[in-house]
């Protein structure tokens, strides 16, 4: 009893009028939405292109240990012996850059920049996922029943999300994981997994009134539909038309907004890292490899360099094909 | 209308209490969830054995043997009526406003943020005249002339600008600015009442890169915005009565176009102090987000605690007065 959805609905035959434009005996298909924005995406260059590199960021996160095995160095295996003695910076041009270590060397310790660099987009993705993950069940969750019940849920939940976008996050967030930085262990986590866990629920938690108002506001449309009355009058339960009727009619924006915030919490997650209160050493972060570079860039602005374009072109691809993708779910767009 | 006015005053003071019992709690729950003394997270030392009847004596002094609700309602009276404080050697008259006393700097938070506020402000209002008038300038250049090379150039940049930190951007601007060309001194903040040219060039670099991000948004938002609108009935009316297209495009269609603007920026100033403690940080300046993350590293509760509730008030005050604007210039806008 859902709307069209990938296909459901197949109209094959011939209606004659438009088939003018092209007599082949090439069938006129009933497209769903899905399908529609997958063939404008196809055509977007640009967001496909962003596609590619999220998904090649995704490739090296995952695959961190076959890649550092692979190029035969460790994020912490230290080189002191390749940094000068006494400036403690990286012998060579570029911030040591060599054969063997191809985007050369950390000051003082001499840690591979290139093997630390990977092991920081499983740390990104770690956080950023979970983060999104985490914003959208709650989001999804509190939009679904205060757009579907109303009332009085309505108004605790809805006030609840204003409340939660009047706060100064970033503060709490700092607030929050400080706090959690001297509680040794805590609902059986400890060390760097409560770490991470802090990281992802303050994340998370402050940014899913934004995902939980984009879906109140479909769901108080969706739920008048007449789909929505012949699922009731049929006797379905409330719970399977919210998670069998509306759910399926809301993927594309929950696509889009996912796809637009993940970028958002790798750049949350790195800010959290520079300021000392995120991941901490020696689990590596792009944020964590920013600070560090911080102390050295007027002597060896590689070490800046390079963590910072990782982080410009991770996150621009994703904002990239995230615009492609509302672009390509809007029924406004002429692209 | 005066009615509305008192009803989003006694919203805003419901919000900055609901803020200051959050932001009490997280902080109660640290020394709670670690079975340390709250002694240590105050006074930065645990001055006698866990247990002792001394420690028990400064525990009582500080009232952390009340139930919470007590204690809150302490710390709330402080803020309002001032407190007497002592760790057992140092006495202190913690007067109203009281946000708390720092014994690690001996110095009470009051001064610790009045000290550091005019940093936070400065750096807040000229990013916020920056990044305004830039972004809306672009944008509407943009919306005007939609797919021309200023719109794809500047639509490019905005999108690039979104997608670059501050902790990258900054050190980048100091490299080229201050090391490589010269152009500008290698100075902290300084007072504007001190010497305002000095001022202005230590907070150029700083301006630049906090608001960087935000006019990019916000030419993008204008764009949308002004495109949206100048395709309005309105305008062509406008139009077809005689009125010359300038005046066309900024009084009927750039002031509609810029109420949504408005409410966001009154949340973004708002919500700055907060997330200045980037830009503080990478620019060296003594500013309330230096503040938290210098009490981060000594773990001194009593000022982060400050400092938090100072930004949500700010928060909250800068909301309130977007919501009562609104009420001005937007006709739409009902003072049920």
């Amino acid at each position: 009893m859902t709307l069209p959805q990938q296909g459901d609905i197949e109209v094959v035959g011939s209606f004659g009028l438009i088939q003018t434009e092209e007599p082949s005996q090439k069938a006129i298909e009933g497209r769903s939405l899905g399908r529609i924005a997958w063939n404008r995406l196809k055509h977007d260059k640009v967001a496909i292109a962003g596609g590619f590199t999220v998904i090649f960021f995704v490739l090296v996160a995952v695959f961190a240990g076959p890649l550092c095995h692979l190029i035969g160095q460790s994020a912490t295996a230290q080189h002191q012996n390749l940094t000068d003695p006494t400036t403690t910076m990286p012998l060579g041009s570029f911030g040591g850059m060599t054969g063997k270590h191809l985007l050369g060397i950390t000051p003082i310790s001499g840690n591979d920049i290139l093997a630390q660099l990977i092991y920081g987009a499983r740390t990104s993705l770690i956080i950023a996922g979970l983060a999104t993950a985490l914003s959208l069940l709650f989001g999804i969750g509190a939009g679904l029943i205060a757009g579907y019940f109303r009332g009085w849920s309505d108004s605790v939940i809805s006030r609840t999300m204003d409340l939660l976008l009047s706060f100064p996050s970033l503060l709490f967030s700092i607030a929050l994981l400080t706090v959690f930085s001297i509680v040794p262990s805590f609902l059986g986590l400890s060390g760097q997994p409560l770490r991470f866990a802090v990281i992802i629920f303050v994340l998370g938690f402050f940014g899913f009134p934004y995902i939980g108002r984009i879906v109140r506001g479909q769901v108080l449309s969706l739920r008048e539909k007449e789909f929505v009355d012949a699922a009731r009058s049929l006797g379905a339960s409330n719970y399977r038309i919210m998670s069998r009727e509306i759910l399926p009619n809301l993927l594309g924006p929950i696509l889009v907004y996912t796809t637009l915030t993940i970028p958002n919490y790798i750049l949350g997650e790195a800010g959290l890292s520079y300021l000392g209160v995120g991941v901490l050493p020696p689990t590596v972060s792009w944020g964590g490899m920013l600070s560090d570079a911080g102390q050295f860039y007027q002597v060896d602005p590689a070490y800046l360099f390079i963590p910072g374009l990782a982080i410009f072109i991770t996150v621009l691809a994703f904002n990239l094909f995230g615009d492609g993708l509302r672009d390509a779910f809007d029924p406004k767009s002429t692209r | 209308m005066t009615r509305y006015v008192l009803r989003r005053l006694l919203g805003a003071v419901l919000v900055i209490f609901v803020v200051s019992v959050v932001t009490f709690a997280i902080f109660q729950l640290g020394p709670a969830l670690s079975n340390t003394s709250p002694v240590y997270y105050y006074i930065g030392k645990i001055p006698f054995p866990a247990g002792s009847v001394q420690l028990k004596l400064i525990e009582h002094r500080f009232g952390f043997d009340q139930p919470l609700w007590q204690q809150y309602w302490t710390w709330l009276r402080g803020i309002l009526f001032g407190r007497k404080l002592d760790d057992g050697s140092t006495f202190v008259n913690c007067h109203a406003p009281c946000l708390g006393y720092s014994f690690r700097l001996n110095t009470p938070v009051t001064s610790l943020v009045k000290q550091a506020l005019p940093v936070s402000l400065s750096l807040a209002a000229g990013a916020a005249i920056l990044w305004l008038v830039g972004g809306v300038t672009v944008g509407v250049i943009s919306a005007l002339h939609p797919r021309s090379v200023f719109d794809r150039a500047g639509m490019t940049m905005a999108l690039a600008a979104v997608s670059l930190p501050i902790f990258f951007t900054g050190p980048i601007l100091i490299l080229v600015f201050v090391y490589q060309l010269k152009w500008l001194p290698n100075i902290s903040y300084v007072p504007i009442t001190q010497d305002p040219a000095q001022w202005f060039r230590s907070m150029i670099l700083p301006w630049i890169a906090l608001s960087f991000l935000f006019a990019a948004l916000y030419a993008r938002l204008t764009r949308a915005s002004m495109m949206e609108t100048m395709g309005e009935d309105y305008i062509r009316t406008a139009r077809a009565k005689g009125l010359p297209r300038r005046k066309v495009t900024l009084r009927h269609g750039l002031r509609a176009a810029l109420t949504p603007i408005v409410t966001i920026f009154g949340i973004d100033v708002g919500t700055l102090i907060g997330t200045t403690v980037i830009t503080e940080t990478v620019f060296n300046l003594r500013g309330l987000g230096y503040l938290s993350v210098q009490s981060i590293h000594t773990q001194d509760l009593p000022v982060i605690m400050g400092v938090t509730i100072i930004a949500a008030i700010a928060l909250v005050v800068a909301n309130l007065v977007v919501d009562i604007l609104y009420a001005f210039v937007d006709p739409r806008v009902s003072y049920g």
